[in-house]
């Protein structure tokens, strides 16, 4: 069962449509990411879901339930916020109590959730803290527990990492997910991150300007794209366009490699490349170029092993290189994705 | 030999890179306040100082040395120690009233609604407008004959035309309607200060308290006004020291009347130690002020620091 559903949400601010009729659902236990660009409507979806927006047209269901009209304590929903949301005035134990404290919770029991959620989160040792004396990580695990100790439905996550440093963030991504998967509870996690999404995400919902452009799991999103915007906006580099009848055909750079390296056997689409320029990123290479031949100039990407057979290709070379025919994506004129077409470049 | 690198000692001199060093800049930036400080406050403190306990009157401007006798009789007056009496009680009263309004004030022009720039702005008037031309403009409103509060009243059948209130003829009216001015004045700072406070409260902040049920009451008393504090001290602090040393409002509207039932410790001060030309108790009454202010201003200061967050 869809443990939360929307149905066909809407939210308009002013002439802006700021979310354009999405409808997905969570399923139990499931840790599904929102990911799109700032400003694509990701985080008023979330809202919308937390009830801090309410929703233009459509219909919210939590647990079964239309909570349309339902205020966000009563949704059984607990939201973690970018810049955690902390009240600075009060210790860490006060923070983590103060949802309990609202629902008029007995003393004994709100200790004892207390003390369970900072032992699960490794920070009982901070219980006297001020936020202000913590580290971002720590902030982090309290607005955690915080969102643990009413023991919610679900979990709104808003880009709750995005405010730790490189590093930090890493581990934080792992013991997140360690984390959801030990409560078990259904989550939401807003990013603009795809390392984030998916690394994270059970499954991904991929927004672009207000509107759902694909859900699947990360395998599917990365390997079978929706629509261009799809395509490109997973991977680093992002997919490779080129014009074809008026729609494109795409291809990841990892997949567009020299033509000796690829086995015979299998059909392949071979591309004359002009190498312009090359990065060396220790465990990669990255060429830049253009494919001789085509109309309209586009700068195609390889990510090649590196070190390999083709160590020899310098910028200004023009090498021939090749795609395997099963790694090809087509795309409409409308930029949806269109089965069928043959791996035929001419 | 050749020199590498020639000293250039002249460079180093130019008095404009003086200037560029913080040690030379910064106090030379705070010396006029330095200045103004020791001049037109710390002299003149001296010189009241020096003055209550001398024998120095207008009739007789003599530095003569008489100890604590103008404390002494300062002390035994009835009307002095029911003028501190009066100017606590307008300190704290115009405060509560002020800030309280100022609170309100300023939820009410967070909200959303046409017209809310222009009411912003007529909100400030109060504390724009000069201290005499606004309390002038309440001298007629409070007036014996031409009250246009009284003419309200009686004219929505509240009181009786022969039994109008006297605002600032009857003693505790007249109390009540210093009070109102200086609540009045103070209302818009409160209101600032409020507004800045809101602003000052993080969104997601707010967002998590909702989120974690807390309602109207519980937001504004557990969450906001707990943030919000330090700043509300500081206003607090401002509010305290200007009304409490302030006389101008007591002399406009009352002149301390009737029968010293509005007097504070500066109009006092003022018709004792100038109008009747008897400075050294006007100086013994003023200095009564800064033991009290003092002691305002460090257990407010400490409740700051406690509050820091």
């Amino acid at each position: 069962m869809a443990l939360v559903a929307a149905n066909h949400i809407k939210k308009q601010f002013g002439d802006v449509l700021a979310v354009n009729d999405i409808s997905l659902s969570v399923h139990d236990g499931e840790f599904l990411v929102l990911l799109g660009p700032s400003g694509c409507g990701k985080t008023t979806f979330l809202r919308i879901l937390a009830g801090l927006e309410h929703q233009t047209s459509g219909d919210i269901l939590i647990g079964g339930e239309v909570v349309n009209d339902v205020p966000p304590r009563a949704r059984g929903i607990a939201m973690v916020f970018q810049s955690y949301g902390l009240y600075p005035h009060l210790t860490v134990a006060n923070n983590i109590a103060f949802p309990l404290r609202t629902q008029n919770t007995p003393r004994a029991e709100i200790a004892r959730k207390v003390e369970w959620a900072t032992r699960l989160l490794s920070i009982d040792h901070l219980l006297n803290r001020k936020p202000r004396q913590l580290s971002g990580g720590e902030r982090q695990r309290v607005a955690l527990a915080r969102a643990l100790v009413r023991e919610p439905t679900v979990f709104l996550l808003d880009e709750p990492l995005s405010n730790l440093d490189a590093k930090l963030r890493t581990s934080a991504r792992n013991e997140l997910k360690q984390f959801q998967q030990t409560v078990q509870t259904s989550t939401v996690y807003v990013t603009h991150d795809q390392v984030e999404a998916m690394g994270m995400g059970d499954r991904i919902a991929v927004i672009d300007h207000g509107r759902l452009r694909q859900i699947g799991t990360p395998t599917e999103i990365y390997d079978r794209p929706a629509d261009e915007f799809v395509a490109t906006f997973l991977g680093t580099p992002p997919m490779n366009l080129v014009e074809r009848d008026g729609g494109s055909l795409g291809f990841r750079p990892e997949h567009f490699l020299p033509r000796e390296m690829l086995k015979n056997g299998s059909a392949l689409a071979e591309m004359p490349f002009r190498v312009e320029r090359m990065e060396y990123l220790g465990s990669e290479r990255v060429l830049y170029g253009t494919i001789e031949g085509m109309k309209a100039k586009r700068v195609v990407t390889a990510k090649l092993p590196a070190h390999a057979a083709s160590d020899g290709i310098r910028a200004g070379d023009l090498h021939p290189f090749a795609v395997r025919a099963s790694e090809l994506h087509y795309f409409g004129r409308d930029g949806r994705r269109a089965e069928g077409g043959q791996g035929v470049l001419q | 030999m050749t020199t590498i690198a020639e000293t250039r000692r002249a460079v180093a001199r130019r008095p404009r890179f003086l200037l560029d060093r913080a040690e030379v800049m910064g106090p030379m930036f705070i010396a006029p306040a330095i200045l103004y400080v020791l001049v037109l406050v710390g002299l003149p403190f001296l010189l009241a100082l020096y003055y209550g306990v001398s024998a120095y009157s207008i009739f007789d401007p003599s530095y003569r040395f008489v100890g604590l006798k103008n404390l002494d009789e300062v002390l035994e007056s009835e009307i002095f120690w029911h003028t501190l009496w009066n100017t606590l009680l307008f300190t704290i009263g115009s405060q509560i009233i002020g800030l309280l309004l100022g609170k309100i004030g300023a939820m009410l022009l967070m909200k959303e609604f046409p017209g809310r720039g222009i009411a912003r702005a007529l909100v400030i008037l109060p504390w724009a407008v000069p201290v005499s031309l606004a309390t002038l403009a309440w001298k007629w409103m409070f007036d014996s004959l031409y009250s246009v509060i009284n003419w309200t009243l009686v004219a929505a059948g509240l009181v009786d035309v022969a039994n109008q209130p006297q605002w600032l003829g009857q003693q505790d009216l007249a109390f009540a309607a210093v009070m109102t001015v200086h609540a009045w004045r103070l209302f818009p700072f409160g209101v600032i200060i409020f507004l800045a406070g809101f602003a000052s409260v993080p969104k997601d902040v707010l967002d998590a308290a909702t989120v974690d049920g807390a309602g109207f009451w519980r937001r504004n008393y557990q969450i906001i006004l707990p943030i919000i504090a330090p700043i509300v001290v500081i206003a607090l602090i401002f509010g305290t020291v200007f009304t409490f040393t302030d006389l101008s409002v007591v002399y406009l509207l009352t002149m301390g009347g009737p029968m010293n039932s509005t007097q504070v410790l500066g109009s006092l001060a003022f018709q004792v130690g100038i109008l009747s030309g008897d400075v050294a108790h006007g100086a013994v009454i003023c200095l009564f002020m800064f033991p009290f202010l003092l002691v305002a201003v460090i257990a407010l200061l400490r409740a700051l620091r406690r509050r820091e967050i």
